[in-house]
């Protein structure tokens, strides 16, 4: 019979319609500001720099090196390397940067600097609400603005964050123990080798360990 | 039929559609010369999507273009990440791991879901079925971007694969939410079809418009779902076997009329042999390692030479050309862009319809502007 197609699609509308009073599949819209959808864990959105202890300043992950700036696709990164060096995650002197400007206006949520950088430094945020009157200015994130403790990193990423933690737990602990062979059977050869005798990190080892999250 | 009468010319009327009409997908203009409401000529006019794609590639190193691919069709970011990682693979001779192939294959055919699922809506917003349509298909599409989220990090913009393999392993549960979102598909397909498949309003609208013969797919490289609803047998999966797709058992779908409405059969069909894939391979996924060790992020220079990579894309056949001179960056780079192509024969299939057709007939052909102009 004509008109059966029809009737049937209606039918169809008619049951996602009365549908959607009762059952949640059928009505999945989220009424944004007021209510939220969860976090999805991996989710991805602008990088940050992870710092370690209560100084963003001092402990700043990042030795500068510049390998971010160089792989970066669209080129959004801008990095200046300091004159002087401080002690770093593990514990050697570092340059740190100067000047680390992102321009999020040009940055397109890749994460290639997050695969790159050997030093678990730049990872990535979840903050999505950045709006700004001020296109060039207010899009262009320094190293203040970009700078996030590593607390803040377990909040948002805890798996990931977790693993670094004990990937760099490991790598410190490797580094004290090189030291003490270095210094303990041959004093010699410790001497020969470095002048660069590490000074004690600050607040670097924060141990946070929680290795069975890790995956 | 497609010349005007005699004598007729002067009345002709040419009129410019888009590029900001919604019905043209993106930004894409054609200019068309109507007799009365006829089509009597159509010039499609691409490019204002245009992002030198293929000029940035040969400045960036090779993984450097991997988030450039997700913004090609911008719908199916995973199987552009696949297409481009098959092509370095074989430029490189890098082998992927088992875990890695079958995540290939979950992700990719989750797309072809996805892009199909969002396809069928638009082309039935084409037709006037004003949103309906289009919110029941877009429901089911943010269950997989949410599959896609928690796996990759973006919802579409993903750059999820890696020469050699994927960049993460899959988060705890998350086979599990695939399998549930895969056990729930049928459901909607079932209502989907329902809905608008036997209605004698879009039966009278599409049966017998917009004819693709067989002979005029093969002669203008038509690939992918358009070129099997004209019947032509040709499915790369089948074809070249890449990747795991031999060890998968799932039918090729064929249309016999080559019309708007077997298109969109086509899709419904595609859709449910997807499932199958989908079916067995998160089945059958082991467990192991999802990346090549010898796979690193820096310092990837492949030997001199050239290689084309390709595979069925949700849009048809998805190639990548590449030569490489032993430096960090391409030589060469080209796409061979399934939507750029599949539109090549517009004109063939307006010429003598109405100018409302026009709009149903662009959507069932299926383009991403950001493919067709990259």
């Amino acid at each position: 019979m004509i008109g059966d197609g029809i009737l049937k699609g209606l039918a169809e509308t008619a049951r996602n319609f009365f549908g959607s009073y009762v059952s949640k599949e059928r009505l999945t819209t989220v009424q944004y500001p007021e209510e939220k959808l969860p976090q999805i864990e991996s989710s991805r959105n602008f990088p940050f720099l992870v710092y370690d202890g209560a100084e963003w300043d001092a402990g700043m992950r990042c030795v500068a090196c510049q390998i971010c700036e160089k792989e970066c696709p669209p080129k959004c990164i801008f990095i200046e390397k300091s004159k002087d060096k401080k002690p770093d995650a593990v514990g050697k002197p570092q340059f740190y940067p100067a000047r680390f400007d992102i321009d999020i206006s040009v940055c397109m949520s890749c994460q290639i600097c997050v695969e790159v950088c050997p030093f678990d430094a730049i990872k990535m945020d979840v903050q999505f609400d950045l709006p700004t009157d001020d296109r060039f200015g207010g899009l262009m994130l320094d190293r203040h603005k970009l700078a996030k403790s590593n607390e803040y990193y377990h909040e948002i990423h805890p798996t990931e964050a977790s693993a670094v933690d004990a990937a760099l737990d490991a790598e410190r602990a490797k580094a004290a123990a090189a030291k003490a062979a270095a210094a303990a059977p041959k004093p010699a050869a410790s001497a020969a080798t470095g002048t660069a005798a590490p000074p004690q990190p600050p607040a670097a080892s924060t141990p946070k360990a929680s290795e069975g999250e890790a995956k | 039929m497609t010349s005007p009468e005699p004598g007729h010319e002067e009345r002709l009327l040419e009129i410019s559609m888009g590029p900001q009409h919604p019905s043209t997908h993106g930004v894409f203009r054609m200019n068309v010369v109507l007799d009365g409401e006829r089509v009597v000529r159509l010039k499609p006019v691409f490019g204002y999507l245009h992002r030198n794609h293929e000029k940035i590639a040969e400045n960036e190193t090779y993984l450097g273009s991997m988030p450039y691919t997700d913004r090609l069709d911008y719908i199916c970011s995973l199987t552009n990440n696949w297409g481009y990682a098959l092509a370095v693979e074989k430029l490189a001779g890098i082998t992927v791991p088992e875990r890695a192939e079958y995540l290939r294959v979950i992700t990719a055919e989750l797309t072809r879901l996805l892009n199909h699922a969002a396809l069928l809506g638009f082309l039935l917003q084409d037709m006037g079925a004003s949103g309906t349509p289009l919110m029941y298909a877009f429901r089911e599409r943010e269950k997989i971007l949410d599959l896609f989220e928690s796996l990759t990090g973006a919802r579409m913009m993903c750059n999820y694969m890696r020469f050699g393999g994927c960049r993460v392993d899959t988060p705890a549960g998350w086979l599990d939410q695939a399998r549930k979102v895969v056990a729930d598909f049928p459901r909607f397909l079932d209502e989907f079809e329902k809905l608008l498949v036997t209605n004698e309003i879009l039966m009278e609208r599409t049966q017998g418009v917009g004819v693709l013969s067989r002979e005029l797919a093969i002669s203008s490289a038509i690939s992918g779902p358009m070129a099997r609803a004209s019947g032509l047998n040709y499915d790369i999966r089948k074809v070249d076997g890449y990747g795991i797709y031999p060890r998968f058992s799932f039918r090729v779908p064929l249309g016999s009329h080559g019309d708007i409405y077997d298109r969109y059969m086509i899709r419904f069909l595609e859709m449910r042999e997807s499932l199958k894939i989908l079916e067995q391979a998160l089945r059958e996924i082991p467990d192991g390692p999802i990346i090549d060790p010898k796979s690193k992020p820096r310092g990837f220079r492949p030997k001199p030479g050239e290689c084309y990579g390709r595979i069925e894309g949700p849009k048809g056949e998805l190639g990548f050309y590449l030569i490489s001179d032993g430096s960090p960056n391409p030589y060469r780079y080209r796409v061979r862009p399934p939507s750029l192509i599949n539109l090549t024969v517009l004109e063939d299939l307006c010429l003598g319809h109405n100018v409302a057709d026009v709009v149903v007939i662009l959507g069932s052909v299926d383009i991403v502007l950001g493919e067709v102009d990259r």
